[in-house]
């Protein structure tokens, strides 16, 4: 279908009229961004509240020394699985999948993404990708149970001989196959398909981050399948890529799995970094602090995070610590930068402490302490010191946690647009205090635990330091963050059609705001002209226009 | 389209400049190699986009002053529905789990990717299924 921007800014385009097909049809044929975006919110909400479960069930494992909810087998099976869950099926896909599908095309004032058939493809890949990972518990030798980053040579079919550990390889197969179409799908909606006027340097931050999640997606992905068919090759073919016993080196997956597996950390960051953004610009009711400092923080990010995979494997004893140690200190500096602008654009800002906006803040503070915490462990001495230990633990669910929160902040902020209903802000509130606080009851304890030399993955451990206290106050938070989620699902219930939202419900800036909620099919009956990075708040506010970064422009 | 451009090049710069070092002064390849290749797969893009910045007219996206009516017109051909991505997705599923669980689910699978291929080409052909 042919689609052609309306000439005028207030005539409706007859061509957003669509009729398809209806029903269960429709979702299995869409090639509509948005449905698509929906289908993957959902997907991932799911994969959200199962690998959620398997964190209460390792959580209430470890509230005793010497617990018998499972055994140590299906210990490993859970651990092995919530992060795989959270962190392949929930997290990337709800960044870069579900939020970005739906918004990144309105915001630019695209009529859908640049290839609708490949986007579609990605949807189903994900979830037969999710299915295939997930149907190795039901198997007789149990799902994958070498860790989520199925370190050689415990994925080699001596070790894991049963049919999940494949199950685990073809799931991320597909899991990555969908990532790439998706990073190439954003990269060619963003060049070109950009309203006129909508110049790089007045994209939305949200957009820009998805930009360069989109290249380090295409930059890293691949590496991670090509490990995966070595992987394959070695347990079924008799290759030894990985296995010392034929020649192989076990050390070598480690070094492809990080050159993927640090840049999945900026790729799973920088969209909820993006959220976060415009979040708190239109809840302080101000513009961006910062705006071309935020996009060369996130371009610098990106470019550092292509050196810095080894700082992971400090304690195998064969990597470059000086190189590894400065390039992942150097990521502060940007990240800094971040947390400097977010602040700036809340200082004197007329501040609304929406759900969004709690959300929001909370991420800020959580994700500070990840990143505080993470400059540790970017430094040799204290990360031989820390590794393998609740330290890392905590470390790591601090700044994921905070993801969560930025990504709560999202569905609040963006939900309406997508909807057209808002969602009950006391129960929002609510939600936000328990995972906040759970948050902090969480991993506060981890940190004291791996300071004092507790080991991860361990499914009992010693009854002594006070280990069995910090390991119940951690459950207790883990158990608030389960309230948490339950409460969001309450509430998508409770405020179900309930309370309309309107086309623009936060007097926001940016351009998904001026368009219908929700948007028609092609996204737009009209388009206002764009003069600066916040079209939507110059054209309801032209008393206070916002400065255009055009002199940059090439 | 030249900030798209210079985005890409700096990169592939940096990841060059980043390999030079590591490959250097660690002797350790695996690294070295997967930075080279990151290099040249931003410099690939962006040089193509860079030499044709410099050759095409400014778009009306690049134009800071572009009005809306300026970007009138046909912006590009989008299916409406099509049933090939989920058959395409479903038969990738099924080759997949060939690899799991026995060769013979390579039948169904590559039944239905053929078919998604051959459906959705011919359909692209046409123009989509509006």
């Amino acid at each position: 279908m042919s689609r052609t921007i309306p000439t005028t800014t207030t005539e409706h385009d007859g061509h957003a009229e669509h009729h398809g097909p209806s029903g269960l049809l429709k979702w299995l044929t869409t090639t509509d961004h948005k449905i698509i975006g929906l289908s993957y919110t959902i997907t991932a909400v799911v994969m959200l509240v199962i690998g959620g479960a398997l964190a209460e069930l390792i959580r209430a494992q470890l509230a005793t020394s010497n617990g018998h909810l499972v055994s140590f087998a299906q210990y490993n099976e859970l651990f092995t699985m919530h992060g795989s869950v959270m962190i392949y099926l929930f997290a990337g896909p709800f960044a870069f999948g579900a939020l970005a599908n739906i918004i990144v095309p309105i915001q630019i004032g695209a009529p859908d993404m640049a290839f609708p058939r490949l986007n579609a493809l990605s949807y189903w890949l994900y979830l037969t990708g999710s299915i295939t990972m997930l149907l190795g518990f039901f198997t007789t030798g149990g799902a994958a149970n070498f860790g989520w980053v199925g370190y050689a040579p415990l994925t080699s079919s001596l070790n894991a001989p049963g049919a999940g550990a494949d199950l685990w390889i073809g799931g991320l197969m597909l899991t990555g196959f969908s990532a790439i179409f998706t990073g190439v799908n954003l990269v060619a909606t963003i060049f070109y398909l950009r309203a006129p006027g909508m110049t790089m340097f007045r994209m939305p931050i949200f957009t820009w981050n998805l930009l360069v999640t989109a290249i380090l997606i295409l930059l890293a992905f691949p590496v991670l399948t090509a490990g995966l068919i070595m992987l394959y090759a070695d347990r079924h073919f008799g290759t030894h890529i990985f296995s010392v016993a034929g020649g192989g080196v076990p050390v070598l997956w480690q070094h492809i799995f990080w050159f993927w597996g640090h840049p999945e950390v900026y790729i799973l960051a920088l969209p909820f970094f993006g959220m976060a953004t415009e979040i708190i610009a239109v809840f302080s009711k101000k513009p961006v602090f910062g705006y071309k400092g935020m996009i060369f923080a996130t371009i610098s990010i990106a470019a550092l995070s292509l050196g810095v995979w080894a700082h992971h494997m400090f304690t195998t004893g064969v990597v470059l610590l000086p190189f590894f140690s400065i390039m992942s200190l150097l990521i502060a500096v940007p990240t800094g930068i971040k947390i400097f602008n977010w602040i700036g654009t809340m200082w004197r800002g007329e501040i609304w402490f929406s759900t969004a906006m709690l959300m929001s803040i909370g991420f800020l503070v959580t994700f500070l302490i990840g990143g505080l915490t993470g400059i540790y462990l970017a430094s040799p001495p204290l990360d031989f010191f820390t590794h393998d230990t609740y330290f890392v633990v905590a470390h790591f669910h601090s700044v994921v946690m905070a993801l969560l929160l930025a990504g709560m902040g999202g569905l609040y902020y963006w939900g309406p647009k997508i909807t057209g209903y808002l969602l009950n802000e006391r129960i929002g509130k609510s939600q936000f205090w328990f995972l906040f606080i759970g948050t902090q009851v969480f991993t506060f304890p981890q940190y004291i635990l791996g300071l004092q030399g507790m080991p991860r993955r361990m499914a009992v451990y010693p009854h002594h330091h006070g280990w069995v206290t910090l390991n119940e106050i951690s459950s207790l938070g883990a158990l608030l963050i389960g309230v948490s989620t339950l409460l969001f699902v309450v509430n998508v219930v409770v405020s179900w059609k309930k309370y309309p939202a309107g086309d623009n419900p936060w007097d926001a800036q940016t351009l998904e705001w001026f368009t219908t909620s929700p948007p028609p099919h092609h996204n737009f009956y009209r388009l206002p002209q764009i003069r600066s990075e916040r079209p939507t708040w110059d054209h309801n506010h032209p008393e206070h226009k916002a400065i255009a970064h055009e002199n940059h422009e090439g | 389209m030249r900030i798209e451009a210079k985005l890409l090049l700096f990169l592939g710069l940096f990841f060059g400049a980043m390999c030079a070092v590591y490959w250097t002064w660690s002797l350790e390849n695996a690294g070295g190699v997967m930075m080279f290749a990151g290099m040249l797969l931003c410099f690939l893009p962006g040089s193509y986009y860079y030499y044709w910045s410099r050759r095409m007219k400014t778009r009306p996206e690049d134009d800071p002053n572009a009005t809306t009516e300026v970007g009138a017109g046909v912006v590009g051909s989008f299916p409406g529905t099509s049933i090939f991505p989920f058959l395409l997705g479903m038969g990738s599923f099924f080759v997949v789990l060939a690899l799991v669980f026995g060769i013979w689910l390579l039948i169904p699978g590559l039944a239905l990717v053929l078919w998604a291929l051959l459906g959705g080409t011919s359909e692209g052909r046409r123009g989509g299924q509006v």
